[in-house]
């Protein structure tokens, strides 16, 4: 994509995103307000909450965002190309799991990349422990959860998915490979 | 404690950039913004939900329904809906830690937390597209599988 085509593109993402806030800002005032009409107590109650969430959301999310920008820029997508799938064993699966972690982009991004590895011979449980990292232990993110869950639930969370997602990697690459060699 | 080292974190970071490349994080920041207008919507809707959710919402039949450790149904449905729903999860969390602190178990919620970003309801034509059906039934159907054990150990452990 050159330079023109992305700034137009962002332009339409910039537009539409507003315009639905917009949309949603009206609906949800006019559901808040006719509510209001019945039950004022609740809703007071309930706008102190959404008072309270609001800003403790207001205190982690533009700087959780930013660093995913920073990340889109600072590191490029060829990174993961380079590294990822050369190794195999234990070093093949921690090269998995860092590039996983890193915050940049969202899942349907990871999939075209995931499958141009598989093309180029990468490990399948290589992939398929990067896909699951990706998808579930990205670095801002767990940042939010230790906010809004705490500290406890954060660790013990991603402990227990990063086992799980190297045993499915694994698992996976056992059927998949048994399978062809039946075939 | 957290916000604040994340905040520092980013300023430090962006600072570097700005010095280092301007360029750069001219582009991060409008990235950024991008990305917040995008999910403000959802946002606004969940910060209301949160709300409605202790307003309305008795905090005993929040713990009849969610509240009770162990109960397989109970995670099973959870898990089901955190694998359908499309909340980006930087959105799911607060709500996740809203029903916490509004009576529910945690192992429903590690439930629901786990399926959203392990299994992709919605971003399934993509997965099967660029992987295939075998790959993509079977790294679904482990995700979910796994998820419902892994909402039963921090529910146990927490």
């Amino acid at each position: 994509m050159n330079k023109k085509d992305e700034q137009i593109s962002l332009k339409k993402k910039l537009k539409k995103g507003l315009s639905n806030t917009l949309k949603y800002l009206v609906a949800i005032t006019i559901i808040l307000i006719i509510l209001y009409q019945y039950f004022p107590k609740q809703i007071f109650s309930s706008l102190v909450i959404s008072k309270k969430y609001g800003i403790e959301m207001v205190t982690i999310f533009p700087a959780v965002l930013i660093l995913m920008g920073l990340a889109d820029v600072w590191i490029p997508k060829s990174l993961i190309n380079k590294y990822l799938g050369k190794e195999s064993g234990l070093k093949g699966i921690l090269i998995s799991i860092f590039l996983g972690t890193l915050p940049t982009g969202p899942l349907y991004i990871a999939f075209p990349i995931a499958s141009e590895l598989l093309v180029k011979k990468a490990r399948l449980s290589n992939v398929m422990i990067f896909l699951g990292v990706w998808a579930s232990l990205k670095i801002p993110q767990i940042s939010v959860e230790i906010k809004f869950l705490g500290i406890k639930f954060a660790i013990l969370r991603f402990i227990f998915t990063l086992i799980s997602i190297i045993l499915i990697g694994y698992l996976i690459e056992y059927i998949v490979n048994k399978k062809e060699v039946v075939s | 404690m957290v916000a604040i080292s994340i905040n520092l974190i980013t300023i430090v970071l962006l600072i570097y950039t700005v010095f280092k490349d301007i360029k750069k994080a001219k582009k991060a920041l409008v990235r950024a913004f991008i990305k917040a207008v995008n999910i403000l919507p959802m946002l606004l809707v969940i910060i209301v939900m949160i709300g409605l959710i202790f307003g309305f919402i008795p905090p005993d039949l929040i713990k009849s329904y969610l509240g009770s450790d162990n109960n397989i149904i109970q995670i099973v449905l959870a898990s089901l809906f955190g694998a359908l729903t499309m909340i980006p999860s930087l959105v799911a969390l607060p709500l996740a830690g809203s029903l916490i602190e509004a009576g529910a178990s945690y192992t429903p919620v590690a439930a629901f937390i786990t399926t959203l970003t392990m299994v992709g309801f919605v971003t399934l034509p993509i997965e099967l597209k660029e992987l295939g059906k075998k790959v993509t039934v079977l790294r679904n159907v482990f995700a979910f599988i796994f998820a419902v054990i892994i909402a039963l150990l921090i529910g146990g452990l927490i």
